[in-house]
């Protein structure tokens, strides 16, 4: 039986960043909002604290703050017309769970999207004509452009203490900074991080070539900051250990340390953890959703809590599954092009190199994840894409993110992996070498994209997300050309072996690649082409606000949390300023 | 908003402890390391395995050895307590399937699928010492695994690895990663999980264990060697 609970102003499905950032801002506009959390609660004075976070095998290894597969997961087929199977243990991305989410483990690379992204396909059609873009790649404008949210990214960035160069500041070039990045009304809020060994010689590399190289901008603050809520963070330590794991000296962003502590002495917020939401309650008829139906883990018991206002800030899979069974708005069928729900699930297509440098010595396990330098030479339309034959970029990196002892170690090829010789080459070469990775867009395409699956069901009973994705030939083309770039500036290092590694033709599930999946309930001008407006609105249900880089029409070449936050105070400006004054459909179909 | 209503006091100290446990750990390993009065010392007893049989135990005592030989590096793989290591591990939450999608139906799917069995780590495990003893003996004259002599063990493992190796009902190939990779993670985890002995794993590649507060090391360690006794969660407590 389920228990009817009274109506509350607002709720919050998933305690991530989006969730976090949309919930401060309804509590602050005087909405009372329950956020509901289905994993754990994470507390850092509880959990982020030491010698706990410093044991790579439970949570680099054993993925101690990830999704729990056994309760829910997704489905996977690599085309439409294969079978898909569960993914039994998640792989090639890692989606968190708990208060936090993926925003704790993350490795706070914090980037912004170009403004020509904003309107890429605009921008390819006017630069090389509306037949050069492939019926297949099914790519779309934002509803939104750069300048509008500028001031959003600006408030994410403050919020998170990113520390980064200025390369574009009010339309001023700064040297040393990203030439490329759109302008930006304020400074980083803290000055860069420090750089490593492998990183400061690819970026003295870089500029030998003639390319841009800076700093990565990361989501760790260099020095001691108290951010806009009013918390302190603290410096960071280049503990190496941070990747897949908290940072105990508050210096690496998280929703729970960052944000968390303001909500958690709200009195018109309150944090239900265990608390797994199965239905959107839609009311097609009145195009609203009325409530949430969950099941309070801790009990068994199923209740329905009605709410005025409904904000989804789960992960792209979580979204998209909500909307697909409560049946708000139209499934995507790839075999016609119709329907929007479940389209356009994209993802970052990666390639990575190492480099190492006999004798020397790096230091490896000195790093954070966001460590190092880049260009952006190759980014988006950062370079002319006539008669390459693909469209997209990335950035290219060198990054020193630590070297855990198990999962940190590389070895040249030939080198044997175990038995006689093998300790003696981790001896040489686990101290002198250096990372590098392009961070390669992936631009829509017909046949990627996420429905219900027919079989498979999670822990609760509810169609798992079925994930129909592969690799397209544009993305190998555009990767191809990234990895000889970057086979470029490391041939000008010098190094006495180097190894680069291409993607495999079709995608795979493992190993770990990226959890920067994007897509399925994109943001558009129209109902025909996307889920949400340009408030993040739903077309269908005015008074549910999706949130997260499931709005993202393609993903461009850079890491997407910079940009969900940004859309999230975007988005929280819009229901706060126009919609709680006149509720109803922001933007007229 | 005013300093009751939020606990910003306890935060900025949060972050002090931490930096401070660590800084002050760098120190404390001689007292840490201080031997045991002899009086009170108990000649080590050989651990007992608590999840694998005896004849697993064998088997993956002989793998780690292998695959971890004795040298001037460092001892054994077993002796580094990776076959410890690997009985805990599958008698854990982990090797018992925690967090594991487990419903059917099962199909072999595709290798881009990953992992398609409803075998927990430990069921695995299991499988795939059985399925290896049975190639073994079918192989080097009745002999299980633990039973070859060195180079018969190398070959081995390195049939299973090329996939040269064919078990019964079973991927020889997809075993060998499995086993490769938690052998690994016994001889480089932390010492807390029973194995790399000694941190003698960390010692081999040079990484200093926890203390980790490289901010002021970062440039003055540019190009030089950093060295550090390392220092385990047991250091610590």
């Amino acid at each position: 039986m389920v228990t009817k609970l009274k109506e509350t102003d607002a709720v919050v499905i998933g305690m991530g960043f989006c969730g976090a950032i949309l919930s401060r801002e309804l509590t602050k506009a005087g909405l009372n909002v329950v956020g509901f959390e289905r994993g754990a609660d994470r507390n850092p004075a509880e959990e982020f604290t030491l010698t706990r976070l410093r044991d790579e095998l439970r949570y680099v290894q054993r993925l101690e703050l990830m999704q729990d597969n056994s309760i829910d997961t997704v489905t996977f087929r690599n085309a439409p017309d294969e079978l898909a199977l569960p993914i039994r243990r998640f792989g090639a991305f890692l989606p968190g769970e708990g208060v936090g989410g993926t925003g704790i483990h993350w490795g706070a690379l914090h980037w912004r999207f170009l403004p020509s992204d904003f309107r890429i396909k605009s921008v390819l059609t006017e630069k090389y004509g509306a037949k050069s873009i492939p019926d297949t790649m099914t790519i779309q404008d934002w509803p939104v452009s750069y300048d509008e949210i500028e001031p959003h990214y600006d408030r994410f960035d403050k919020l998170c203490g990113v520390s980064g160069q200025a390369g574009n500041l009010r339309g001023k070039q700064i040297a040393g900074g990203n030439p490329f990045e759109g302008p930006r009304g304020n400074d980083y809020p803290n000055k860069p991080i420090k750089t490593g060994s492998g990183p400061q010689m690819f970026s003295d590399a870089a500029k030998s070539l003639g390319y841009h190289a800076f700093p990565v901008p990361v989501a760790t603050s260099s020095a001691a900051y108290v951010n806009p809520e009013g918390i302190a963070l603290g410096a960071c330590e280049y503990c190496g250990h941070c990747n897949r794991t908290a940072c105990e000296a508050n210096a690496k962003a998280s929703p729970n340390v960052n944000m968390m502590p303001v909500l958690r002495t709200e009195p018109k917020f309150e944090l239900r953890t265990r608390s797994f939401v199965t239905k959107l309650l839609y009311d097609k008829e009145a195009k609203r959703v009325t409530g949430v139906v969950y099941t309070d883990m801790k009990t068994g018991e199923e209740y329905e809590q009605p709410a005025v206002l409904v904000v989804l800030s789960s992960f792209v899979f979580g979204n998209t599954q909500q909307l697909l069974l409560a049946g708000i708005g139209d499934a995507y069928d790839p075999r016609t092009g119709k329907g929007t729900v479940g389209k356009n699930y994209c993802y970052q297509f990666e390639a990575g190199a190492e480099a190492f440098f006999e004798g020397r010595e790096f230091n490896p396990f000195m790093g954070a994840p966001g460590m190092g330098t880049a260009i952006d030479d190759f980014n988006g339309e950062n370079f002319d894409h006539a008669n390459l034959g693909f469209f997209g970029g990335g950035y290219i990196a060198c990054l020193n993110g630590g070297a855990p002892p198990i999962g940190g170690r590389v070895l040249p090829k030939g080198e044997p992996r175990w038995g006689e010789g093998w300790k003696q080459a981790e001896a040489k070469w686990y101290r002198c070498n250096t990372r590098f990775n392009t961070q390669g867009s992936v631009y829509a395409h017909r046949d990627n994209f996420m429905d219900l699956d027919p079989t498979y069901k999670d822990a609760l009973g509810r169609p798992l997300v079925r994930l129909t994705y592969n690799a397209t030939e544009n993305d190998h083309k555009m990767s191809r050309y990234l990895v000889e770039k970057m086979e470029g500036v490391i041939k000008a290092m010098k190094p006495t072996h180097y190894e680069v590694h291409n993607r495999p033709k079709n995608f795979t599930i493992v190993p770990y690649q990226s959890t920067h999946c994007t897509g399925g309930t994109m943001m558009g001008t129209d109902p025909g082409s996307s889920v949400v407006n340009r408030y993040l609105q739903a077309w269908d249900a005015h008074n549910l606000f999706v949130q997260g880089a499931s709005v993202f029409p393609q993903q461009h070449g850079y890491n997407p949390t910079g940009t969900l936050g940004a859309l999230a105070y975007w988005s929280a400006k819009a229901i706060t300023e126009k919609y709680l004054k006149s509720p109803g459909p922001l933007v007229h179909a | 908003m005013s300093e009751d209503q939020f606990p910003r006091r306890k935060f900025l100290l949060g972050a002090g402890i931490a930096g401070t446990a660590l800084a002050a750990g760098l120190s404390e390993p001689v007292e840490a390391q201080q031997p045991a009065p002899a009086a009170t010392a108990a000649p080590p007893e050989p651990e007992p395995f608590v999840t694998l049989t005896a004849l697993e135990a064998a088997f993956i005592t002989a793998a780690v050895d292998t695959l971890i030989p004795a040298d001037e590096l460092s001892p054994s793989g077993s002796d580094c307590g990776v076959a410890i290591f690997i009985d805990r591990q599958l008698g854990s939450a982990w090797g018992g399937g925690a967090k594991m999608y487990r419903a059917g139906p099962f199909t072999k799917g595709k290798p881009e699928q990953g992992y398609q069995l409803a075998l927990t780590p430990r069921e695995y495990f299991a499988a795939g010492i059985s399925a290896a003893n049975a190639w073994s003996r079918k192989t080097y004259g009745g002999k299980d695994f633990d039973r070859l002599g060195t180079a018969d063990r190398v070959a081995a493992l390195k049939a299973m690895e090329d996939g040269k190796a064919e078990f019964e009902n079973f991927n020889a190939r997809a075993f060998f990663a499995q086993l490769h990779a938690i052998t690994m993670a016994g001889f480089f985890s932390d010492p807390i999980y029973g194995g790399n002995r000694d941190k003698i794993g960390w010692k081999v590649l040079g990484f200093p264990g926890l203390p980790a507060t490289y901010s002021d090391k970062i440039d003055a360690y540019r190009d030089k060697r950093y060295v550090a006794d390392p220092q385990s969660i047991a250091d610590f407590s």
